[in-house]
């Protein structure tokens, strides 16, 4: 399985599906920030668009997500303040410029983005910016792929780690998908020949009956990680229990903005009422997202479901395993 | 989400960093990254330099997949 829809996209688009023997089998993983995002999470980040004096602040794949009764995307067309933003750089330089607004940065992604959004956090404080805040929904890869292996869902041989996720954690966290569930682990950079060569490694580990972790993207990840941005990601955030779409809430999966940053913290800040959520009929994604299902077993897909008109998010973002099947099709 | 571009280091100016890519100038934080210096490549994500590439690691993997690419053309 490659966890990391970077790796989908590369694999799709390059066919290495088509290159490798007809004995490996990939799957995606849940590797897509927008496409893990719970239903209910995006239905408060939609409410809290719709509140007066407020600007919404998104990665752009976020606003063309259908909730469980709009989206971003519609809450702007109703008059709501919603931007894209390339960096929470930029989120801060519209809360700056816009002082008599609340503005709230939704904060999807793993812990390659987390520590960007600690900084904005860190640089608000700073410079004293008092209208700057951040629904936090960052989420965590171990975790998530230990709720995997426990499901027993899927018979895994071999993970193709995150290459960025890992830039700033390191190697070490993934010790226990070898240690505790014999699989064998190896970390991949985006280009072809890089995953290639990360199929050939694992192939090699699991010839071998010698599963383990391994970095075959070293010009980027250390063991270690990038310690200073985790040390700073730790400072503002704490671990707690995060909702993941076609999965459910999972322990210790997410990141809670600490007490001594509480006044950045959205829901902290801001009170909205929700309807129970509701997730769009027929849709896979939950199945997708865990590897359960590949899309072309989405009734949906392609029919009904596609990059222009998308049901779910695994065909609205960039990085979901729908979007890579549908613009490369593979079959 | 994840994506990260190696971007060059032109100059430094405290926490922030004038970067080069193919001919593309952009002005990033290199607030996680207090090591990078001027000619290092870095990965650049959302706006933040999130890891100092690894030069000789570069160049061994390049010259990895690049006998991995002459095998692909023999066969």
């Amino acid at each position: 399985m490659e966890f990391c829809g970077g790796h989908t996209h590369t694999i799709l688009r390059y066919g290495i599906r088509q290159l490798v023997p007809k004995t490996v089998e990939m799957r995606s993983g849940p590797g897509c920030p927008v496409c893990v995002t719970a239903t209910a999470d995006l239905d408060k980040a939609i409410a809290l668009a719709h509140l007066p004096d407020v600007i919404i602040t998104t990665f752009g794949d976020m606003i063309r997500v259908p909730g469980s009764y709009s989206s971003l995307q519609q809450a702007k067309a109703e008059g709501a303040d919603v931007r894209i933003v390339y960096s929470t750089i930029d989120a801060i330089d519209i809360a700056e410029a816009n002082p008599e607004k609340s503005v709230i940065f939704i904060g999807i992604g793993f812990e390659t983005t987390a520590p960007t959004i600690a900084a904005s956090i860190l640089k608000a404080q700073q410079e004293k910016i008092e209208n700057f805040y951040v629904l936090s929904l960052n989420k965590l890869t171990p975790p998530v792929m230990k709720a995997l292996l426990d499901s027993g869902e899927l018979k895994l041989d071999g993970i193709i780690g995150p290459g960025h996720v890992s830039v700033i954690i390191g190697s070490h966290p993934y010790e226990f998908i070898p240690r505790d569930y014999g699989v064998a682990c190896v970390i991949s950079g985006f280009e072809p020949l890089d995953i290639l060569l990360c199929i050939d490694k694992l192939a090699e580990q699991i010839e071998k009956g010698e599963p383990k972790v391994e970095i075959a993207y070293p010009r980027g990840v250390r063991p270690e990680g990038n310690r200073k941005a985790w040390q700073l990601t730790e400072n503002v955030f704490e671990i707690g229990e995060a909702n993941w779409r076609g999965i459910g809430i999972i322990p210790q999966s997410g990141l809670k903005i600490r007490g001594k940053y509480e006044r950045f913290d959205a829901d902290k800040a801001f009170s909205v009422s929700l309807k129970p959520p509701r997730e769009p009929k027929g849709c896979r994604c939950g199945d997708i997202i865990r590897g359960a299902a590949m899309p072309l077993e989405c009734k949906l897909f392609r029919k009904v479901c596609t990059p222009e008109s998308p049901v779910g998010p695994c065909m609205v973002s960039s990085e979901g395993a729908c979007a890579a099947y549908y613009q490369y099709g593979a079959l | 989400m994840c994506l990260a571009v190696p971007v060059k280091i032109v100059s430094i100016d405290g926490d922030d960093a004038e970067t080069e890519i193919a001919g593309v100038r952009r002005r990033v934080s290199i607030a996680l990254t207090p090591e990078a210096k001027v000619g290092d490549y870095v990965l650049l994500h959302t706006g933040y330099a999130i890891g100092v590439i690894d030069e000789a690691e570069a160049e061994e993997t390049l010259k990895l997949l690049e006998e991995i690419a002459s095998l692909s053309e023999v066969h």
